[in-house]
């Protein structure tokens, strides 16, 4: 097992290598220039543009710059934004808030999926699986922005139960409201993909053994039922948790959250290399850590797949 | 110069506005507050700063809203425009190109110490000559003399007489140069600053109306807080407890905070919102006139634009548009159609230029004017207007091709460049072969603002690089003049070529759009649409 993990993280390397590149020269190839668009609808004289070029790297060849930023790495150094602050700063006070909302959505999608994704299950083609199915395709049709928007005005604006927007330091409390927003679109998934798993599951001969071995309900659908579902589930969530943190963007702006998806937006419309190159560099990571931690959680699912080694 | 933010989905808004909404539940505002008597703390909008917070370093309004607060300079501008002494004790001069700067004494930083010219002359020089910092250095300090010479460590204009007197010498005359003095570039900065500008820039320390609120008060992306400066004794003492401003990515974020009670004054009206803000918050929001010009310019190298054949086509072009439409219908009234080539906001504003007859819209007489140029040279072609598509343009773009369709009967339309970065790089280097959007927010209110750096020869935002010597002689002559009033004089017979040549088409003026809650009373927006927050009051 634990040449099996050093493999996977042995593998990052080239995988993380091969990603910062492709990033930098996407937004290297970006056209237009950066600097001049800091100076609005006013041109600044050459000598001025050329310092604050210089002091970026923008002056240098695409792959010197690239070499520079992957030396700066290796010394702690992820470089500055246009605006003086040290990349390694944003990332340390971005993540952890998106990180936070993501969590949180996660624990909403999943609580609610799995649990009414279950009861859909178990008692197919009843009003309340009806519904369910309904009210999934309706969340699961709506753009997130529609839901936001909504869910803003209505609980925030209106009934004054959460605040509109996130306030500083982004407290639990603030983040429920937008954590369900960003919660509803891989609820319906989840709770379909349940359902499906569970259908299947049900009618599978281990199932049928267990019930006619006598067993209880109340331990046939935890132990053999819901187990056996959660495999596609749970790799659903692995996927869905990058694109949690990476798809905050817009639920991040509506409720002004302080977190990446905010931030990278506006490093990216800004042509700010390192800031994008740096976030995109930790999301990828994430993204291996995560996967590498489903294949491990698959063995504790499915003893087949932890003997089949 | 303000770079407008991204709105984002103004269809769910309009979706979302259907249902009714209620208001803020907080009543019983009292009227009473006498002056100073208020310490409630006012929260607004603003956004991150792009920079450090250094008056040298800043261009922008999210970083200089902040400034303006924590900074007091020589002059400082009443809300409809006009330059008032701050720091300043007089201003003096016989040539309107050698000034004598004398400050008040016994003023100081909030670290105690004593501001003396020697503080603004070394803020001065150090804003224009480390140029690698300075954003504004270049285009504010460029006209003092000895600013030529980057490698000098000072300015040779500079002079310091006494503790609180110091000279100014410009390379030429300019008459505007009292109106700039309140722009934060000029601020002064004390003598700390220098050691570790990057510390200062997180920590400024300043002499304004408020100071920041403790060390760490900037939170990052989140908001910064700002408190009374007690030593502060000048024109814009605060009469509430402090300032929060508040960073919002999107100004729809900000919007919903005014709604849902978390915002006191907001500024920006997001464009889902404009339609409907001002039965929302009646009498609680403004929409006044505020120092932006927009325009499109028609560069002179294109084909059929220049010579007598450009001028009547420009005019055409100019005649064909519907102002009075397309502000009404596209920008729901807060777009007023421009008269001249500046802003009503500043003194000297005129709508009786002889030739502004041209921004009037008259379809047949563009129509004849189009055939004249036909007659010189016939039309081929596309005329196009380029935009930045994130920010917002395209809806009136594709309004004036329309109009320019339907009167000269041509094919026209709007040609959008992804970013305002890409359009702004192919307006630099010249290679963009079409018209373009293009835009001027005041930097300090003065006619010369709005016409010297955009249309003079070679004048660092020509972007169409427009020439007419007479236009260039008559800004120089109402630069040499001492007195404001007829050095207007000047600059309007200046507007008058404008119009014959057209080199840029005068659209509308943007107006400041904002709103405000219950609790908040005395609001007022100053000429560049900034709240004058330190007359607001609070109720408890």
């Amino acid at each position: 097992m634990s040449g099996y993990i050093v493999r996977r993280l042995l593998q990052a390397i080239p995988v993380l290598l091969g990603t910062t590149f492709l990033i930098y020269f996407m937004v290297f190839a970006m056209p237009g220039d950066p600097i001049l668009a800091l100076f609005g609808d006013k041109t600044p004289p050459d000598r001025v543009l050329e310092a604050l070029r210089e002091r970026y790297n923008l002056d240098k060849p695409f792959i010197v710059q690239y070499f520079l930023f992957l030396g700066g790495i290796f010394r702690g150094d992820l470089g500055t934004s246009f605006s003086g602050q040290p990349v390694s700063e944003i990332l340390a006070a971005t993540f952890p808030v998106t990180l936070r909302l993501a969590l949180l959505a996660i624990f909403f999608e999943m609580v609610a999926g799995i649990t009414i994704g279950l009861i859909s299950g178990l008692r197919k083609g009843g009003i309340f699986d009806a519904s369910a199915l309904v009210v999934s395709l309706i969340l699961i049709s709506l753009p997130i922005f529609v839901i936001a928007f909504v869910a803003q005005l209505v609980f925030g604006i209106q009934l004054g139960w959460f605040r509109t927007t996130v306030g500083v330091g982004a407290p639990i409390q603030d983040l429920i409201l937008p954590a369900i927003v960003l919660a509803t679109i891989s609820f319906a998934q989840i709770m379909r993909l349940t359902r499906a798993s569970v259908i299947d599951t049900g009618g599978q001969d281990f199932v049928r053994t267990a019930a006619s071995k006598g067993l209880s309900r109340k331990r046939i659908v935890p132990v053999h039922i819901l187990r056996n579902s959660l495999i596609p589930v749970v790799t659903y969530l692995a996927v869905d948790f990058g694109t949690l943190m990476v798809g905050a963007t817009v639920t991040e702006g509506i409720f002004n959250v302080p977190g990446v998806g905010r931030t990278l937006y506006q490093a990216i419309i800004r042509g700010e290399g390192p800031t994008v190159v740096s976030f995109v560099t930790v999301m990828v990571l994430i993204y291996l850590v995560v996967n590498l931690l489903v294949d491990l959680l698959y063995a504790v699912l499915d003893p087949r797949i932890r003997y089949a080694k | 110069m303000k770079i407008k933010r991204i709105g984002v989905a103004a269809i769910a808004l309009a979706a979302a506005g259907a249902l009714t909404l209620s208001g803020c539940t907080s009543g019983g505002a009292s009227p009473s507050a006498d002056a100073g008597a208020s310490t409630a703390v006012i929260t607004t909008n603003g956004s991150e700063p792009q920079n450090p917070l250094v008056p040298a370093i800043t261009n922008e309004t999210g970083g200089g809203k902040i400034l303006n607060a924590i900074f007091a300079g020589l002059v400082h501008y009443e809300a409809d425009g006009s330059a008032v002494n701050e720091l300043a004790e007089s201003i003096d001069s016989d040539d309107a190109q050698n000034y004598t700067i004398k400050i008040k004494s016994g003023e100081t930083f909030t670290n105690g110490e004593e501001i003396t010219a020697q503080s603004f002359v070394d803020a001065w020089n150090y804003t224009s000559q480390t140029e690698e910092q300075a954003l504004n250095g270049s285009y504010f300090f460029s006209s003092i003399a000895g600013y030529e010479d980057p490698t000098a460590p000072e300015l040779s204009g500079l002079k310091v007489v006494d503790d609180t007197t110091f000279t100014v010498e410009l390379s030429q005359p300019e008459s505007d140069f009292p109106l700039r003095l309140g722009y934060s570039a000029f601020y002064p900065m004390p003598s700390v600053a220098y050691e570790d500008i990057d510390a200062y820039g997180e920590n400024p320390i300043g002499n304004g109306p408020y100071m920041l609120d403790g060390e760490g008060a900037w939170k990052h992306n989140e908001k910064i807080d700002l408190v009374v400066n007690p030593d502060y004794d000048g024109p814009r003492k605060a009469v509430n407890g402090g300032l929060d401003i508040v960073f919002y990515a999107t100004q729809e974020a900000a919007y919903a905070d005014l709604q849902g009670g978390n915002l006191d004054v907001l500024d920006a009206i997001p464009d889902s919102a404009l339609a409907t803000y001002e039965d929302e918050f009646p009498d609680r929001s403004v929409n006044q006139g505020a120092a932006v010009f927009q325009s499109f310019t028609i560069p002179g190298r294109l084909p059929h634009f220049s010579g007598e054949e450009g001028q009547l086509r420009r005019a055409a072009i100019s005649k064909a548009i519907n102002r009075e439409e397309i502000t009404d219908v596209i920008f729901s009234g807060t777009r007023t159609p421009a008269h001249d080539f500046t802003s009503p906001v500043i003194d000297g504003y005129s709508e009786e230029i002889p030739g502004s007859d041209v921004l009037e819209f008259d379809d047949s007489e563009a129509q004849e004017l189009w055939a004249e140029a036909d007659a010189i040279s016939p039309w081929s072609g596309t005329f196009q207007i380029a935009y930045n598509a994130d920010g917002g343009h395209q809806a009136w773009v594709d309004a004036v091709a329309n109009n320019l369709k339907n009167a000269l009967g041509i094919d026209a339309s709007g040609a959008p460049y992804p970013t305002f970065a890409e359009l702004r790089t192919a307006v630099d280097d010249r290679t963009i072969q079409t018209a373009f959007r293009t835009g001027w927010q005041g930097d300090y209110p003065a006619l010369a603002n709005f016409l010297g750096p955009i249309y003079v020869t070679n004048a660092g935002s020509n972007d169409g690089d427009y020439s007419n010597p007479e236009f260039d002689a008559l800004i120089e002559e109402g630069l040499g003049e001492t007195d404001l009033a007829t050095a207007n004089e000047k600059f309007q017979q200046a507007q008058e070529i404008l119009f014959q040549d057209l080199p840029a088409i005068p659209l509308w003026y943007a107006t400041a759009n904002g709103a405000w809650s219950e609790l908040v009373e005395d609001v007022e927006f100053g000429w560049d649409g900034v709240p004058l927050y330190y007359s607001i009051t609070k109720s408890e």
